[in-house]
């Protein structure tokens, strides 16, 4: 029976016996069940170590690096910024609105847990076509679910992309970021280390929601018949969570904590285990005490439940009380259910029974890790084709650009977030990043997330390379310094040669690229089995960056300012249509490689953008990526109402000039009083420049090619997403 | 210096916004508690904007039971300055110290922009210093500000000259295209007869900086607070 029922939980037959040599005898169930979502490959990495520890984690900034709840970094004056980031991609496919907003309430509980206030959120959403039914079922739930979570919490959704592809249709990558702010002194371990303190069980009652959500859900394929997991799916209650993240941070502020960790995954079995084998030490817990939702909960249905909106606090005795008053007075459910123990054994005990006696350890650290065979394809990616070569209409090819999914305004999601609540948001949805002012300072912490699964698709070294330096690019367009990443890799089975091969790739593109730029990893997720059949989503590490500006009264935005001011294109523009949008769009292809990256070119371009918004001589400044130049003049000028006239580079044609996705440009102006100290500093720095117009008017102009009013332009960029949803023709 | 309290129910998000912006315009901010009856000599109070109780049963419809309100309601009665921002206004309605009710937004779907809104009476204590016309920007968050009411009820609202604010254009004209959640009249505020109770919708506590946005809540914020000490009969 026990056979069967061990395939049945997600484990190999080597992986229980190597369950039956750490224990010196069969599991019990409920150990097994405990076993089986710890060494899942979402709990513990099993696939992904080998390659991740490649990633450059460390450098000065770094206060807390990967392995913690979340990732910490120093932003000065004693202040840490504490971020994360996850998925919740199995949830979501199957039940969009409760996996979208628990998979907010996971991510702020990971901030929580290291003692800091959530104070912003970004959502990078990745989904299939909207023309499909089902895709749009999938689409709204996910919004719906983070707004509703996240506004209820109070925690302001502030940015993250959304993306629109094929391979996205059975398997949405949902992914949620998240930032906190704490005093760096104040940081709480998730351990337990000292003999005799207690493990108090804070807020939701325990129920059978959840179960298995990690193993059977997170770490396999969605396939037919997938909808039989949703019970593995947890319902959110967010006010539940505001109760706990209100109360939790009032424990931190009082010292009444030496410890505490969010249950998450796994539920109370990675909390107990983890924290236990973090502090050398082994815990006795008494499942009796597990405030329960239903009466007749199994021993291992209470180990391995993943009800949400729980944490575990690590409390000395002499501190309880003040404790339990907290919780009280918020009106949440309390139960010391344990308490540390010397010896390095977790044990429960049910119903005076022992019914789980294991190693700590071998439950949180000594999990199996595989070197999984990788291959490359061997089938040739078909090349680009020349479009110069076609005959297409510029001006209507640039409105097909502007009104392409990936490309049009997000306004219909953004609208639905609550980007004001906390009263720090300087700069919000829509942007290159956000800015998020430090309470209490001038500074601002700037977020971007990016992540490009059509270059991936194309070569998943140059994906993960481009997502850090687009994502490093948006925070420098802003004046901030990118500091460090989080980072969520989304990607199909692992047991395939050639998803390992593509995650391998693109590991080594992140690694290159983080190291380029001096922005470490602090932390992130990898979320494999993202496939349903033969079909995988495409390798999309999605990469949350942060920054930090000094003041955040100098950051610099994406609408043109003023009439007159030059418009200036840095960086140089060859003919690379490679995974762009343009090439999707115009020409209906998806081929040839992605843009060149020269990483040293990349960050000089971050320095000077940084320099010269320091230097107060931006006007605006915009990052150029995702459908060339013409997406960015665009957008600027659709940011403010103020258009442009520009001549494009005579050397290119004008398609070139326009939708080229070369790498390492952005669009930036300057009053003509700033325009001589701006163009000395843009010599000195060594990148590219050339002046292409100046801002005027009501139109975007481009000379001796096409004009267009922006009041089209914005109808078709605005309409093209509320069209889809509502099966109009945009 | 005015004391202007600020109300935390459980579940409340802008209470920490509005003692900020209390702070910025030079009253005295006071943190309240909702289990709390002791209005701890406050000279106006905030019902700050979030989701009490979760909005659970309906949204405001616990926290009128909250030991605190019934002071509030003590406290509105004697002329006290009582002002509700959204969360806060919905309290406001559910406890009758306003009249009608919020439902869920035409499009059904929660909505966080920045609106116009127009000032349509002068008689309230937060819209003394303006004119009639006056425009403010202003931004909403929520997914139940459909103000309704019956149509005797809606009469009357209009007869007594009780609405505080509408949704309006840039220009102050008053269309169905600026209706952000589809209320009768693009009602976006009311007043009490006695002008001393305001509730609205739109969050001016989130509109008095302009390191972050327009700034057209302060007005309303700065009004509370320097006829706050005039109020109390």
């Amino acid at each position: 029976m026990t056979e069967l029922l061990y395939r049945q939980l997600g484990l190999t037959d080597d992986e229980y016996q190597r369950v039956c040599d750490t224990l010196g005898r069969e599991p019990n169930r409920n150990e097994l069940a405990m076993y089986s979502v710890m060494w899942s490959e979402h709990c513990s990495y099993k696939s992904s170590r080998v390659h991740l520890r490649k990633l450059p984690t460390e450098g000065p900034q770094v206060l807390v690096g990967p392995g913690s709840d979340a990732g910490a970094v120093d932003i000065g004056d004693g202040m840490a910024a504490v971020f994360k980031i996850e998925s919740h991609s199995h949830p979501s496919a199957i039940e969009p609105f409760q996996g979208a907003a628990t998979g907010v309430g996971g991510i702020v509980r990971d901030i929580v847990s290291m003692g800091a206030r959530p104070i912003a959120s970004l959502d990078p959403l990745h989904f299939g076509p909207l023309t499909d039914a089902r895709n749009r079922w999938i689409f709204e739930g996910v919004v719906a679910g983070i707004g509703q979570y996240g506004n209820s919490i109070g925690v302001p959704t502030v940015g993250g992309e959304i993306s629109f592809a094929e391979p996205h249709t059975a398997n949405p990558a949902i992914n949620v970021m998240c930032l906190g702010i704490a005093p760096a002194d104040r940081l709480i371990p998730s351990r337990s280390d000292t003999e005799g303190n207690l493990l108090v069980l804070i807020g939701a009652t325990t129920g059978r929601d959840g179960i298995g959500g990690v193993s059977v859900l997170a770490s396999a394929t969605i396939e037919e018949g997938s909808e039989e997991n949703r019970p593995s799916v947890q319902i959110g209650d967010p006010f539940t969570e505001k109760l706990v993240i209100e109360a939790c941070l009032e424990l931190i502020e009082g010292d009444l904590l030496a410890g505490l960790q969010d249950l998450g995954g796994a539920g109370l079995t990675c909390a107990v285990s983890e924290t236990a084998a973090s502090g050398g030490m082994g815990a006795e817990i008494d499942l009796d005490l597990v405030p329960k939702r239903e009466a007749g909960l199994e021993a291992f249905e209470v180990l391995t439940s993943e009800s949400q909106e729980r944490m575990l606090a690590i409390v000395e005795p002499a501190k309880l009380d003040a404790v339990l008053e907290i919780c009280r007075r918020w009106g949440l459910l309390t139960a010391v259910i344990g308490k540390a123990v010397p010896g390095g054994r977790v044990t429960a005990r049910m119903d005076g029974e022992i019914v789980v006696d294991v190693p700590a350890r071998s439950l949180a650290d000594e999990g199996p890790l595989y070197e999984r065979p990788m291959q490359a394809p061997d089938r040739a990616r078909p090349s680009a084709s020349d479009p110069t070569k076609r005959d297409i209409d510029v001006r209507e090819a640039f409105l097909r650009v502007l009104g392409a999914p990936n490309i049009a305004s997000k306004r219909w999601v953004h609208e639905q977030y609550d980007s004001l609540v906390q009263a720090g948001t300087v700069v919000g949805p829509g942007a290159d990043a956000a800015i998020i002012r430090v309470p209490g300072t001038q500074k601002g912490v700037a977020l971007s997330s990016d992540g490009n699964g059509r270059y991936g698709s194309l070569d998943p070294y140059l994906g993960a390379a481009h997502a850090v330096a687009e994502a490093a690019r948006n925070v420098a367009a802003t004046g901030a310094k990118p500091l460090a990443i989080t980072n969520c890799m989304n990607f199909g089975n692992p047991e395939r040669p050639e998803v390992m091969w593509q995650f391998a790739e693109a590991v080594r593109g992140m690694s290159d690229a983080c190291l380029a730029f001096d922005t470490p990893v602090t932390g992130g997720n990898v979320s494999f089995y993202n496939e349903s059949g033969d079909s995988a989503i495409w390798p999309t590490p999605v990469i949350g960056m942060l920054g930090l500006i000094d003041d955040y009264h100098l950051v610099v935005r994406t609408g043109f300012a003023g009439e007159g001011h030059g418009i200036y294109l840095l960086g140089e523009t060859a003919a690379e249509f490679g995974g762009s949008e343009f090439a999707e769009v115009v020409l209906g292809e998806i081929a040839g490689t992605p843009p060149a990256l020269g990483l040293a070119r990349e960050h000089s371009l971050h320095e000077l953008l940084i320099d010269a918004a320091a230097k107060g001589l931006l006007a605006s400044s915009h990052d150029c990526s995702d459908g060339g130049l013409a997406v960015t003049l665009a957008e600027c000028s659709m940011a403010s109402g103020l258009g442009f006239d520009v001549a494009l580079p005579g050397d290119l044609h004008p398609l070139e000039a326009l939708f080229s996705e070369s790498a390492s440009r952005a669009v930036v102006t300057a009053t003509p009083e700033n325009a001589g100290a701006l163009e000395s500093l843009f010599d000195g720095a060594g990148v590219t420049w050339l002046l292409i117009g100046v801002t005027k008017g009501l139109e975007m102009k481009f000379a001796g090619v096409f004009s267009i009013d922006i009041e089209e332009v914005r109808s078709t960029y605005e309409d093209a997403i509320p069209a889809l949803l509502e099966g109009r023709s945009a | 210096m005015t004391k202007v309290g600020v109300i935390t129910f459980p579940g409340s998000n802008d209470d920490r916004d509005a003692l900020h912006a209390v702070e910025l315009l030079g009253g005295e901010p006071v943190s309240l508690w909702h289990a709390d009856a002791d209005l701890h000599g406050v000279d106006a109070v905030i019902l700050p904007g979030g989701f009490s109780y979760g909005d659970y049963l309906r949204t405001g419809a616990l926290a009128r039971f909250a030991p605190a309100l019934a002071s509030v309601r003590d406290f509105a009665e004697r002329g006290g300055p009582v002002l509700g921002i959204c969360n806060g206004f919905q309290i406001l309605c559910e406890s009758g110290l306003l009249p009608g009710a919020l439902i869920r937004n035409r499009s059904l779907r929660f909505i966080c922009c920045w609106v116009d809104i127009r000032v349509e009476s002068t008689d309230a204590l937060i819209t003394q210093d303006l004119r009639a016309g006056d425009v403010l920007r202003i931004p909403v968050k929520h997914g139940e500000g459909q103000w309704v009411a019956s149509e005797d009820e809606v009469k009357r609202v209009e007869d007594e000259g009780l609405v505080a604010f509408r949704y309006c254009g840039p220009d102050g004209s008053i269309d169905d295209e600026h209706n952000v959640n589809g209320s009768v009249g693009n009602i976006a505020g009311l007043r009490n007869a006695r002008g001393n109770v305001a509730g609205l919708m739109p969050h001016p506590e989130h509109a008095v900086d302009a390191d972050l946005g327009p700034t057209g809540g302060k007005p309303l914020l700065a009004a509370l607070i320097a006829h706050a000490l005039e109020s109390v009969g």
